[in-house]
């Protein structure tokens, strides 16, 4: 990566804030169009997409591991069983407005707004973050796949293997909660 | 020494409880469960005899003996302990229970037999013994109100022992109820008195508390006071007026009961009661006086109702309410050892009296109505002389042991210038010779009566046997007591005498020697009962016409006396219906329920208001419970970030 | 580090905030599911923000692991969807409302 850097001498910096924002106006937008969209099929969509808006966040990140495992699972697996049961349920579109109007959405929205800009105002205008903005390494290689697998497979080898027991877990229990009964 | 063995004779009829009691259902003979309860009580009387034969032999003033088993409250002040005390009194006492209990026991195994009930009879009648002698051999008064509570208990688990049979107007629970209940009036009075005499004497114990009563000032109201309050108990227990009302209910029990809890025991506790403190009651002339007036009014009024009863049972039951009140009237005048002497004799004859009766009942399978009798002579021999022998001692006549008891109490109360009380003994003495003479009339002679299809016949052994030792009992019993002015030495005074001499002291009572005076009174008082003896034989004899055309004439006065002065429904107005209307009125609907019951069920309600008004949080619709998330974390956050 | 911390975590909250008002407003179960996952990975971003920012693996390895408690719970979740769409023939979310008082 920092080839390249060094490559555009000029738009060095300047490139990954590009990137930033680009993706960052991709990932709202599909966000949003999943919440408000009729149909589930369409959101489920848009969120595939914003998943790959994220993989490429991780990228910027140097998290590469996480990205591949992001677009691997999340929109491969996760994002793919969904499309199923939406097709498998057969559901069409829904009534409009997609999401319903009333006491509850008024009271949620409110809340919710209240959250971000209480987080906004927490982040940028505060020094809450003021000793990251200094330390922070450039080009730190810590999301290799060397560094995770020595993680995952020295501290974090418990949590794995339990890991590995709640999927089995999983596994049964879908299985078994789905099951037609054959009568 | 024999009196060492009393507590033994105490608790062997315990003994005899529990083991009939627990296991009396498995034992299927009869003969074993009566003999257990026959030996428990047999044994009580031989350990009596011996601590008789041993206190004869001891010098006069060293017939006392305290036998202290263990100590049962000590407390501040209190100490009583379960001790008995041994004296003149109490082996006279023991004898009485023991003897008479004895000869009953073995009376009802042949009364009882085949009853289902056979095992709980005698596993209560035990229990029964058990109590008695506790009362009276107890050296405190702790321990004697035990067995008077006892004795109580008893009585009311033996009235109501036929449970589900009908009593007159109610059930023989009914009956079993009243005894106890009222009972329990007189018991109130006991009570108060026995505190007031530990706050008085600071000591429960016998010997304690008549020492320092022996040195007690004369006529102070506080004696008055314990000593009223000790004789109402007295009237619950010996029913005497007020509370004598119980009594002809409580012949809803089997006759055995009749005859040992309510003629020769439970009934004299009152007079035992009362002779044993008479040192108390020696220090309130007032109160002797009110003994003696209670005494004599109820002889007399109970012998009027007896005159016309129609059952069998009755007629003994206000018999036995009369002399009674000649046992208290012996007290009153301060003849105390005349009235226990009468309490032994009318043991013995009342005793016998009811047995025999129990015995008619039996051969005429429950047939209780005497108008239904009659003509029993030839069918029922034994029966019959015994009951005369009965009836000869009850009426006093010469030399009868009734003669003697009876005719001391009337010579002691007129010598003691009591002239309105004596003749109201003696007319009791007449009517007490009228009715009995009515009853054996009525009852063994004429033509049968009875129901067809009858057919008495004379009662198995175990239950003649005791009639006729009874029966000589009732014959030869006055030896005990015949006076100085027929020969005799009075054994019974003198062998008193020492248990009371110190009321005797304090009382003043002058030694009448009117030896002349005395036999004028006793041949009168024999004509009387001879006189009453005639009337009795010839109205119910060839002239039944004259009963029958009084009945009709003073119509009135014989449907009162019948229906014994309605007492009975006047205390029913008067008390018992005031007080359970008020209970259902105010105590039961409008305390407890009212009050109570709305109280916890408000608390009830109120926490259901409570959580009615909490869940409806619990809508089901999961993003309301999102909603209540993010909401919360944005407080805490918000929290978080102001720190 | 050309882009400052801070834009990755307002970043973050706002796609946080835009997942809880998707799940907060929609009425279809599998959307409200949708959204949750739109929530975790929201979270996840913050991780792997602080985690660069601060050059520790720790975020990672933690993400690494929400991701597939991610992957289990859309299974399960899913699964039960399905088992109520069976009986009760809706995935309407206020249809699902019989655990109340």
């Amino acid at each position: 990566m920092s080839s390249i850097a060094q490559h555009s001498t000029s738009g060095t910096v300047t490139f990954e804030p590009l990137l930033f924002f680009f993706l960052a106006a991709m990932a709202v937008t599909t966000a949003v169009m999943m919440v408000v969209h009729r149909n589930p099929v369409v959101s489920a969509i848009s969120l595939i997409g914003n998943f790959f808006c994220l993989a490429g966040f991780y990228l910027l990140l140097r998290a590469q591991l996480l990205a591949v495992l992001q677009i691997a699972v999340y929109a491969g697996a996760i994002m793919v069983l969904v499309v199923f049961v939406i097709m498998l349920l057969n559901l069409g579109e829904e009534q409009s407005p997609a999401f319903r109007l009333g006491f509850r959405t008024v009271i949620g929205t409110g809340l919710a707004i209240g959250f971000v800009l209480e987080m906004l105002y927490l982040f940028v205008l505060t020094p809450f973050t003021e000793p990251l903005r200094r330390d922070i390494q450039a080009g730190a290689g810590v999301g290799t796949v060397e560094a995770m697998g020595a993680a995952l497979f020295s501290r974090y080898l418990f949590p794995l293997e339990l890991t590995g027991m709640l999927l089995l877990a999983a596994v049964i229990g879908a299985v078994i909660l789905a099951k037609k009964r054959l009568t | 020494m024999a009196s060492q063995l009393v507590p033994l004779a105490v608790f062997l009829p315990l003994l005899g409880f529990l083991l009939n009691g627990l296991l009396g259902r498995k034992i299927k003979h009869e003969a074993l469960i009566g003999g257990i309860g026959s030996a428990a009580v047999g044994t009580g009387f031989v350990i009596g005899v011996l601590t008789l034969l041993e206190l004869l032999r001891a010098a006069p003033d060293d017939r006392v003996r305290i036998i202290e088993l263990v100590p049962w409250i000590s407390a501040g002040g209190l100490t009583t302990g379960i001790a008995y005390q041994i004296d003149q009194l109490s082996v006279v006492m023991l004898l009485i229970v023991t003897g008479v209990g004895f000869l009953i026991h073995v009376y009802a195994i042949g009364y009882m037999h085949g009853d289902p009930g056979f095992w709980r009879f005698f596993a209560y009648l035990n229990l029964f013994i058990f109590a008695m002698l506790n009362l009276v051999m107890a050296d405190n008064f702790l321990l004697l109100f035990f067995g008077w509570e006892g004795v109580g208990l008893c009585s009311y688990l033996l009235i109501g022992f036929w449970y589900d049979r009908n009593f007159e107007k109610g059930t023989t629970g009914d009956a079993a109820k009243k005894a106890f209940i009222v009972n329990r009036i007189g018991d109130f009075g006991f009570l108060i008195g026995i505190f007031l005499i530990f706050t008085t004497f600071g000591s429960l114990r016998f010997q304690t508390v008549f020492a320092q009563a022996a040195v007690f000032e004369m006529g102070r109201n506080v004696m008055i006071a314990i000593t009223l309050a000790l004789f109402l108990g007295a009237t619950g227990k010996s029913a005497q007026i007020p509370l004598f009302i119980w009594l002809p209910d409580a012949m809803a029990g089997p006759t055995p009961v009749s005859a040992l809890i309510h003629a020769a025991t439970m009934v004299t506790a009152g007079v035992y009661m009362v002779a044993r403190c008479a040192i108390l009651y020696a220090l309130a002339p007032v109160s002797l006086e009110v003994v003696a007036i209670v005494g004599a009014a109820t002889a007399l009024l109970a012998a009027t109702v007896g005159l016309v009863q129609n059952d069998i049972k009755k007629v003994l039951a206000y018999s036995t309410v009369s002399q009674l009140g000649y046992m208290f009237l012996a007290l009153g005048v301060g003849a105390f050892s005349a009235g226990i002497f009468h309490l032994m004799t009318h043991a013995f004859f009342k005793a016998l009296l009811f047995l025999g009766a129990g015995s008619v009942i039996h051969a005429l399978h429950n047939e209780q109505d005497i108008q239904n009798m009659g003509g029993l002579k030839a069918s029922l021999p034994v029966t019959y002389w015994t009951f005369l022998t009965g009836a000869i001692a009850i009426a006093g006549i010469f030399p009868f042991s009734g003669f003697f008891s009876k005719d001391e109490i009337l010579w002691k109360t007129f010598a003691g210038g009591q002239w309105g009380l004596w003749l109201m003994g003696l007319a009791g003495a007449l009517m007490t010779a009228f009715y009995m003479f009515r009853l054996v009339t009525l009852t063994f002679t004429g033509e049968h009566r009875w129901a067809q299809g009858k057919h008495p016949h004379e009662s198995p052994k175990t239950m003649t046997i005791p009639l006729i030792v009874l029966a000589f009992l009732s014959l030869v019993g006055g030896i005990l007591g015949i006076p100085a002015s027929l020969g005799g030495s009075n054994a019974i005074e003198h062998w008193l005498a020492p248990v009371f001499q110190p009321a005797y002291d304090r009382m003043a009572l002058g030694q009448h020697q009117n030896h002349a005076l005395e036999y004028a009174l006793m041949v009168l008082s024999v004509g009387v009962a001879l006189s009453g003896i005639f009337l009795a034989r010839t109205w119910y004899g060839r002239r039944k016409d004259i009963p029958e055309s009084l009945a009709a004439r003073f119509a009135p006065a014989y449907k009162l006396i019948l229906n014994k002065y309605y007492v009975d429904e006047a205390y029913d107005a008067a008390v018992v219906t005031p007080i359970r209307k008020g209970s259902e009125r105010l105590l039961w609907k409008g305390l407890d329920v009212g009050v109570i019951d709305w109280t916890v069920n408000a608390v009830a309600r109120l926490f259901g208001a409570i959580s009615r008004s909490l869940r409806v949080v619990q809508t089901g619709l999961t993003q309301n419970y999102v909603l209540v998330f993010v909401a919360g974390v944005i407080a805490m956050l918000a929290w978080l970030l102001a720190q | 580090m050309s882009v400052p911390l801070p834009y990755f975590l307002s970043l973050s909250a706002v796609l946080f905030t835009i997942g809880v008002i998707g799940v907060l407003i929609r009425r279809n179960v599998i959307v409200v599911f949708m959204c949750i996952e739109l929530m975790l990975n929201a979270v996840n971003l913050t991780l792997i923000a602080f985690s660069s920012a601060l050059g520790d693996i720790n975020g990672q390895a933690l993400v690494f692991f929400v991701m597939a408690v991610a992957a289990a719970e859309a299974a399960v979740g899913l699964a039960i969807v399905i088992a109520l769409f069976r009986n009760k023939q809706t995935v309407n979310i206020d249809d699902m409302n019989i655990l109340k008082w």
